[in-house]
């Protein structure tokens, strides 16, 4: 183990626990707990991956030929909530495990045991979501957003899905307070709010939309819940209540929602972009501020998702100026982020690779998110493929691309080991040329008139439908690739050992501590330097 | 119009070059099959012409800032000896990029306001609001449409076609591309006059359903409980295809919509013939009817109706869906079965049929399934058997 960069620690008395129950499940060390998100994203990934490659093939050709259209629409709806609360909310917050004590000197998170707790939680929440495949009438059918009354003819799958979002709710604001609590009060001396990472900052952020948007969710589906068995009416116009209530709690989760899957990623891409430029991170206090705002402004555009409901004049250009403000902050972060590669000496490492077309690809789904906001033309657009298109042009190669270029980026830290370049280059033209052949042809369809969600359509939309489940399947295999690098270089097959800095521009004092990262880190408090970091270095 | 335009013909090797060119570009979308249909009304022009404004305002953005980005990916690497400059920030140049943005948005907001209001709020070129010829009730179902001519007293339901309902099953053998109109055809079309300006008041019965037909430019939720409002006023005769847009359950890629627009002559001579029908209608619920009359009209009725959830087989897809097969209600006595059939069941996806079907229908659908598979109550109900359970 080299001490060269490490200063008077001394890192020899690892004590990790030993044996799998002390070590794992009983463990409060933020790294195994960041560890432990981390491959249970990744499980979750391949699993909600599965579902997504059933409904490519049975839209792989006009005609039913796989699956029932009811067994399609349970299909849809799980595909959609393990995404997005099994796999990409479980990943950043196994970034902000690992990272975010490290990049602010802190010794751990600030309430290790409520972090194993919000841990331990998921895979039990999970596994009762998922076993509802097994009962009778199948899992929940009536799509990620649930919207009543169509959710509440499914049956008792509707109770288990509603308290695995209640444990999963429990969870994230247990991870979100503790990272607020970390942030605040586990800085290293002279580590000031407008030092930290940039990834730090944006999971602050997060933090404070998770806790204030999760009980609202839960708040909903326990609406939905006693509309289903205890007779009351909230949702219900026969007793006195209303089913688009629903849509406006839904999405006022939801659209805060989606900027909690999307805000750490704009701060892995803010930490990969400068060390592979070499070059400070351009307008660091913007980038600050523009999360900020679009944090604030996440709280009021949600009912952009609902136009074609019947609402007034005034509501419908309210939430399409509103929208429209949100296209501000966004575009300063593309901006910056261009402007950090101007002029600076760059090379094309997989993380770099990754971030770079995160940038192209995550404003191509930008555009399209202007688009929606026209309200007009959102009554062409709306429940159509060019939705689809959309959102996973900004969760695919939005999230996605941000946590796969984040692991490329840290994983030689965590592990020790520098992962094969020419695995990483291949696993990402092969991601990046299939993801696109995937979801680009979802835009024509959308266009020429195809609704989302149906098991079969048309014979005009035929020949895309096609493309684009060709492109999926590829897409599949390509992160099948992506575990077995993954899975290598955790083995230290085929890989070299990773440097203290493993990158040449890396700044930042995750990269002053060896690799791997030694079990327990900065437990005498981190010496922070203005020349270690990556955005203060050059006032 | 024909919507079932085939690109068949379109080469694979043509298909992948479009989509390239849309790639590096984005100019394919000029091309009809791709891109958003101009339509046959005001709304469905000013959508797309919105969309076509906004999609080039994109692209030209896209074109400078990728431009700019792919530009310092060729010259500053370090492969070619650079050094990296340590600037990291301009006041200048950040607001420069964040007034931009803001007066292309302000841009934007004019025309899309003036849509939106011209959309929600019509009016002549005085300003004043426009009166509406004609209303037409929508009414969604699990999963078929029933229209209301609400001056007219006309109504009937609106399914999918039975080719396509055939075609469409697991295993039935049958290429979909043989089937005209695929998924796009229903067995009664909304039929409508040409350059007439109509209200369409939307609701459902059960769950929420989304009413659109892309020509028209808009499409507005159904919702069981609440009336929406839309209008339109199509200025081209022809047949308009469209679907169901709001996940509505299992079968909600199959309620297509499809809209016959016709000159105001040809509207006036359909509304006579519709009128007569149900004269024709209302006969055959006060006549008693042969059992072997209300088995084969019943045999009709199913398959169209019930046979989506219950199944031709009468096999159902239980729990959600129960068999009618040895059903202890359809072998249990008669009225029993007319009030299910006729008042729906709470809590389940079984409609109120009364308020959709005739009495005659709903009679025969009864004896059918009453006498079909392995049922064996042997007995027939007949049109007024129904009329005395709904007046009950």
């Amino acid at each position: 183990m080299s001490h060269a960069d490490t200063h008077s620690h001394d890192y020899d008395h690892d004590h990790k626990p030993k044996g799998f129950v002390k070590r794992w499940l009983m463990t409060t060390n933020h790294k195994d707990i960041g560890t432990l998100y981390l491959i249970f994203s990744l499980a979750m990934f391949i699993f909600g991956g599965a579902l997504a490659m059933i409904i490519r093939l049975e839209l792989f050709q006009p005609g039913l030929q796989f699956v029932q259209p009811d067994f399609f629409n349970q299909l849809t709806t799980m595909h959609a909530l393990i995404m997005v609360f099994g796999a990409v909310m479980p990943a950043f917050v196994g970034f902000a495990n690992w990272m975010i004590p490290i990049m602010i000197g802190a010794p751990d998170m600030a309430l290790p045991r409520m972090n194993n707790w919000s841990f331990w939680i998921l895979p039990f929440a999970f596994t009762m979501l998922a076993s509802t495949f097994l009962m009778d009438g199948g899992a929940p059918a009536a799509g990620w957003t649930l919207y009543p009354p169509l959710v509440l003819q499914g049956g008792h799958n509707l109770a288990f899905a509603v308290f695995a979002i209640h444990m999963l709710g429990i969870s994230s604001i247990m991870g979100a307070i503790n990272v607020i609590a970390t942030i605040m009060n586990m800085r290293a001396p002279n580590m000031g709010y407008l030092k930290m990472p940039l990834f730090v900052w944006t999971w602050l952020i997060t933090a404070f939309l998770l806790i204030a948007v999760m009980p609202v969710f839960a708040g909903a589906v326990t609406m939905l819940l006693t509309d289903h068995y205890f007779g009351t009416s909230f949702f219900d116009a026969a007793g006195g209540g209303d089913p688009v209530l629903f849509q406006h709690i839904f999405w006022f989760f939801g659209h805060p929602e989606v900027y909690i899957m999307i805000l750490p990623s704009f701060g892995i891409i803010s930490e990969i972009i400068p060390t592979f430029a070499r070059k400070p991170l351009f307008g660091y206090v913007s980038m600050v501020y523009a999360t900020a705002g679009i944090a604030f402004l996440s709280f009021i555009v949600w009912a952009h998702h609902m136009f074609s409901v019947g609402m007034p004049l005034g509501g419908e250009l309210f939430f399409m100026y509103a929208t429209f403000l949100i296209s501000i902050p966004t575009g300063v972060k593309v901006f910056n982020w261009v402007s950090t590669m101007w002029k600076g000496a760059m090379t094309f490492e997989t993380p770099m690779l990754f971030a770079i077309a995160f940038i192209i690809l995550f404003t191509i789904g930008g555009f399209s998110g202007l688009m929606l906001a026209i309200a007009p033309a959102d009554f062409q657009y709306h429940d159509t493929y060019f939705v689809v298109a959309h959102f996973h042009y900004v969760l695919v190669t939005g999230a996605v691309f941000a946590i796969v270029g984040g692991v490329y980026y840290w994983i030689p830290k965590w592990t020790g080991n520098m992962y094969s370049e020419r695995l990483g280059k291949i696993h990402f033209w092969w991601s990046t040329i299939s993801v696109n052949v995937l979801f680009f042809p979802q835009h024509f369809l959308g266009l020429a008139g195809m609704p989302r969600r149906i098991p079969d359509y048309s014979t005009q939309f035929a020949e895309f439908n096609m493309w684009s489940s060709i492109g999926g399947f590829a897409f599949g295999l390509a992160q099948i690739f992506f575990c077995i690098i993954v899975w290598r270089t955790i083995k230290g097959k085929g890989t070299t050992k990773a440097t203290s800095r493993v990158w040449e521009g890396a700044k930042g004092l995750e990269w002053f501590i060896p690799s791997p990262a030694p079990h327990h880190t900065f437990q005498d408090g981190a010496p922070v330097n203005d020349g270690h970091l990556a955005h203060v270095s050059s006032h | 119009m024909n919507k079932q335009k085939s690109y068949s013909s379109s080469s694979l090797k043509k298909l992948l070059w479009v989509a390239l060119g849309v790639l590096v570009s984005g100019s394919a979308f000029a091309k009809s099959s791709l891109n958003m249909t101009q339509g046959v009304t005001e709304f469905s022009k000013i959508a797309y012409d919105l969309h076509m404004i906004v999609l080039w305002i994109c692209v030209v953005i896209g074109v400078l800032v990728f431009g700019a980005m792919i530009y310092s990916m060729f010259a500053h690497r370090k492969s070619k000896g650079v050094t990296a400059a340590q600037f990291s920030h301009s006041t200048t140049a950040e607001i420069i990029w964040t007034v931009i943005p803001i007066v292309i948005l302000i841009i934007i907001a004019f025309p899309s306001t003036t849509a939106l209001i011209k959309m929600e709020a019509p009016t002549d070129a005085d300003g004043k609001s426009i009166t509406m010829d004609m209303t037409i009730k929508v009414t969604g179902f699990q999963w078929k449409w029933k229209y209301d001519y609400l001056d007219e007293g006309i109504s009937f339901l609106s399914t999918l076609k039975s080719d396509s309902n055939i075609a469409r099953q697991i295993g039935s053998g049958i290429n979909p591309t043989t089937v005209e109109n695929y998924l796009l055809d229903v067995d009664h079309p909304l039929v409508i006059p040409v350059d007439t300006n109509i209200r369409i008041l939307l609701t459902a019965n059960d769950v929420i359903h989304s009413w659109w037909v892309p020509e028209f430019g808009w499409k507005r939720d159904a919702i069981p409980g609440f009336v929406n409002e839309a209008w339109t006023n199509v200025k081209k005769v022809g047949t308009y295809r469209g679907q169901c847009a709001e996940l509505c359950g299992k079968d909600h890629g199959f309620m297509p919509i499809v809209v016959n627009v016709v000159s105001k002559a040809d509207y006036a001579n359909w509304v006579k013939s519709q009128k007569g029908e149900q004269e024709v209608a209302e006969v055959k619920n006060n006549t008693q009817w042969s059992k072997a009359e209300l088995m084969s009209k019943g045999e009709e009725v199913y398959n169209s109706q019930c046979a989506t959830c219950h199944q031709a087989t009468g096999k159902g897809m239980p729990p959600a869906f129960p068999a009618l097969d040895g059903s202890a209600v359809v072998n249990g006595p008669l009225d029993e079965q007319i009030k299910t059939v006729v008042f729906g069941r709470a809590g389940t996806a079984m409609t109120a049929f009364g308020s959709i079907l005739s009495e005659s229908d709903i009679a025969a659908a009864i004896t059918y399934t009453r006498n079909a598979w392995g049922n064996t109550a042997k007995d027939a109900a007949q049109p007024k058997d129904v009329k005395k359970i709904k007046n009950s």
